[in-house]
């Protein structure tokens, strides 16, 4: 666009930030902090505490600015640090030592993939979905329903973008268990979300000539 | 390729990662099984849907208590880094 001059990258307000200048770090906040925001609600999903675990996460990233390499990504870091915070929380509500989140992190025992049971193509794309007054409802009942681990991965890794290396050293996982639990996750949200989206009219059967 | 074994590859196929010579036994099956297409269609649609909502507002009381937390504690620790025009809004 002629005239906008190049917004100024997250690298550079950190650099700045580090030389002192707390307006590059609120700028930082501001355009972070949703994102925090919506990462720590959708992980202790309470409002207080994810209003506390915002504000630690930024206060945090504020402390530790200076040990933060520039090489990675601002916007990762961060989204790590929230998801500490958040499972500090997690883990004292469940009256657990700081050390492991006990069984959880060990790798899944819960038997075969289940398959997929009602296929359908969606009536919608996601992009007139994600207008629909009731989309953000539903979206956020199919999380909700999900186990914590595998809530926990698809967060990190589907909805904010963190590689599934990230996201492994962010939950303190093996990348074979994220995977997994990655995939049920996925699994399980389709299956949800078909039965709200599909068309009822086009659904599949489930037994089909490849089934085994 | 059976609809078991597609199914433990699913993420890497979504994802793009899986292998090539693994991709063409993929889109080979998913060509004879429409039951399978839909499935891969429908996982990315989930996915892109999350992806595109919109993340959550901050309550405004919060982000004010959130900003003013942040000067504060800024302030604290950098006593004598005060810039003119540094003020956070």
């Amino acid at each position: 666009m002629a005239g906008m001059s190049e917004p100024i990258n997250d690298a550079e307000l950190v650099r700045q930030a580090k030389a002192g200048d707390l307006a590059a770090f609120a700028e930082l906040t501001r355009r972070h902090e949703r994102q925090v925001y919506s990462l720590a609600s959708r992980i202790v999903r309470q409002e207080q505490d994810a209003e506390d675990v915002t504000q630690e996460a930024f206060l945090s990233a504020m402390e530790h600015l200076a040990g933060f390499r520039e090489e990675a990504r601002f916007r990762t870091w961060l989204l790590r640090i929230t998801t500490h915070a958040a499972l500090k929380v997690l883990r004292k509500r469940r009256g657990l030592d700081t050390v492991s989140l006990e069984a959880s992190t060990e790798p899944d025992a819960e038997g075969a993939i289940p398959h997929p049971e009602f296929i359908a193509d969606w009536r919608q794309s996601p992009e007139e979905l994600v207008h629909r007054n009731e989309t953000r409802r539903l979206l956020e009942e199919a999380l909700d329903r999900l186990d914590e681990k595998h809530r926990l991965v698809f967060l990190l890794r589907d909805v904010e973008g963190l590689s599934i290396r990230e996201t492994a050293e962010a939950l303190g996982l093996g990348e074979a268990n994220v995977k997994v639990r990655l995939l049920r996750a996925r699994l399980q949200l389709r299956e949800q979300l078909t039965r709200f989206f599909g068309d009822p009219a086009r659904a599949l059967a489930r037994g089909h000539p490849h089934e085994p | 390729m059976k609809c078991e074994d597609l199914l433990a590859l699913l993420n890497e196929y979504v994802d793009g990662t899986v292998d090539p010579a693994i991709c063409d036994e993929f889109e080979k099956h998913m060509a004879g099984c429409n039951p399978c297409q839909v499935v891969v269609d429908n996982i990315r649609k989930t996915i892109t849907l999350y992806q595109q909502g919109e993340p959550y507002e901050l309550p405004i009381p919060f982000r004010d208590r959130l900003h003013a937390a942040l000067r504060e504690h800024w302030k604290a620790s950098h006593p004598c880094d005060q810039k003119p025009g540094g003020e956070a809004r």
